[in-house]
């Protein structure tokens, strides 16, 4: 019995929805290579419902799970209900993630709300920073070497 | 097809040495505690004699120089907390390096907290002590010198002969963890001057559970445990002796040959590796390093994710990944070489045993190759 759920490990052996869009309207990016999690994921929109979703993770198996399922969670959905989905949800769909994989490795979720915040920047014709990477939990922060920003 | 590439983190044991455990189990139980006591004991006595001179013979040492311990973890702490303790009061300082096992740096920590001062020496970027630092660390009021012959994460062999001859000229005691090198490397006693040597056998297909803490003549040690027996085997307790001898078998049956196939293997492996996966690096050296050690990082995918797909394959390794630590820090040894946080999370470490075929060897390729292509598709990065 290893650490993780039926579901995940099905998620990670057969990801749903992996490989980029071309001609996608916006690319989602969390993560850090430092950390050992970088996630794309990318979104093309109609009728503002998100009408085909693809990622591109590096990462370890709970990253590509979470990947895969938020991108299952996420298609065909309104852009304001897929931007409800949370950590949470992405990790209870999936049975349950180790404790310790909760943080480091479920940024899914924030790659689709940063997708979806790109589009909308896009069609309103704001202009967005790309943001740092959010480091403010993370257990091993205070020795990481990574620079934030 | 099965393949298990974790032959450092423990072997398969050898039929015969379970055969022969099995004899000490059912038939020659009694405990060797005393000479002058009933015929089971003697038979034991005698059988714990015989087990010591197998274990003593390849270091060309004494045979009444071993210690059979739990394992090698026990080894390594009796040594250092021994060596410490016997300087009572006056604390001292210890040299070390930063690239330990957890038993040694665990146990140096502990000391460090009692007024004792560790010096943990850097490594080259393959992981080689220099000798010079050694001779630069070393002061008058240094009581031990401590590391380990070879690295268990990255094979890493040291230069042991020239350490040994440092400590000497220096008068200082050296403990050499041997746990990984323990007959995959040769080691003469009777040239290297190490005053305590720990072993573990699980690694040389012997039993878990089962080590011994090779100890010089000149050297004092206080015990670290107390209780009765301690003066056949010089620890306390009713002795291992289905593992002690078991131990033996496996010293006794290793043949030389074995290493070099292994490396043989292993060499090839990583030819195959080199050749049809780019952006792929060695951690550690090219020579100077264990036959059956195989140690790289795989760029743009991380060591978890590889690992559990080749699981899923049917080859198992090992991988020095934060993420399949439970701390998720990355190893310490491979920062301890330069290997950057990004590349150390798509470390894998294959190791190598006697049970290891070439169809093995090539089914592993096969499949790295596969997994690694796999996880590069599905990369954000690279």
């Amino acid at each position: 019995m290893g650490i993780y759920s039926e579901k995940v490990m099905d998620h990670f052996q057969n990801p749903r929805n992996m490989g980029e869009l071309e001609d996608a309207d916006a690319v989602g990016r969390v993560g850090n290579p430092v950390c050992g999690d970088v996630m794309d994921i990318y979104i093309k929109v109609r009728d503002n419902r998100i009408a085909d979703i693809g990622f591109k993770t590096m990462g370890c198996a709970a990253a590509i799970a979470t990947s895969s399922m938020v991108t299952e969670l996420a298609k065909g959905k309104t852009l304001e209900e897929a931007e409800k989905i949370s950590r949470n949800d992405v990790a209870e769909a999936l049975e349950g993630l180790p404790p310790i994989k909760m943080h480091c490795s479920n940024l899914a979720a924030d790659g689709l709300k940063d997708a979806i915040g790109k589009y909308r920047a896009k069609t309103e014709g704001r202009k967005i920073e790309d943001k740092p990477v959010e480091c403010a939990d993370c257990p091993i922060m205070e020795e990481c070497q990574h620079d934030e920003g | 097809m099965k393949v298990y590439l974790d032959n450092a983190t423990t072997t398969r044991t050898d039929e015969r040495v379970v055969e022969e455990m099995k004899r000490f189990h059912s038939e020659n139980y009694g405990a060797p505690t005393t000479e002058y006591g009933h015929s089971w004991g003697v038979a034991s006595l005698e059988a714990l004699e015989a087990s010591k001179a197998s274990v003593a013979a390849p270091l060309n040492t004494a045979p009444e120089n071993v210690v059979f311990t739990s394992g090698g973890v026990e080894s390594n702490n009796m040594a250092i907390l021994g060596v410490a303790r016997a300087r009572g009061k006056d604390k001292g300082r210890i040299i070390t390096t930063k690239i330990e096992h957890s038993s040694v740096l665990g146990a140096l920590e502990y000391l460090a907290k009692e007024g004792f001062r560790v010096e943990y020496m850097g490594v080259d970027e393959k992981g080689f002590v220099r000798p010079d630092d050694l001779e630069a660390a070393l002061s008058d009021d240094t009581i031990l010198v401590t590391l380990a012959h070879a690295n268990g994460e990255i094979g890493t062999v040291q230069p042991v002969d020239e350490i040994a001859k440092i400590c000497d000229a220096a008068g200082i005691p050296l403990h050499l963890d041997a746990r990984m090198s323990f007959l995959w490397e040769k080691l003469d006693l009777s040239r290297v001057h190490a005053d305590l040597v720990s072993l573990t056998a699980h690694t040389i297909h012997g039993p878990k559970g089962v080590g011994a803490l090779v100890k010089g003549k000149d050297i004092k040690l206080e015990p670290i445990m107390f209780g009765p027996g301690t003066e056949f085997n010089g620890r306390p307790g009713t002795l291992n002796l289905p593992g002690a001898a078991g131990m033996a078998k496996a010293v006794e049956i290793w043949d030389d040959g074995e290493v070099e196939l292994a490396r043989k293997r292993r060499d090839r492996l990583w030819a195959g590796i080199k050749e049809a996966i780019p952006d792929t690096a060695l951690n550690g050296p090219e020579t100077g390093r264990l036959a059956n050690n195989l140690s790289c990082n795989f760029q743009h995918i991380e060591g978890e994710s590889i690992l559990l797909y080749l699981d899923m394959a049917g080859v198992a390794v090992s991988t020095g990944s934060a993420c399949s630590s439970k701390n998720l820090k990355p190893s310490y040894v491979l920062s301890a070489i330069g290997i950057p946080p990004e590349a150390s999370h798509g470390s894998i470490r294959f190791s190598l045993s006697k049970y290891n075929t070439d169809d093995q060897i090539d089914y592993a390729l096969e499949k790295t190759i596969e997994v690694v292509k796999r996880l590069r598709k599905m990369s954000s990065m690279g």
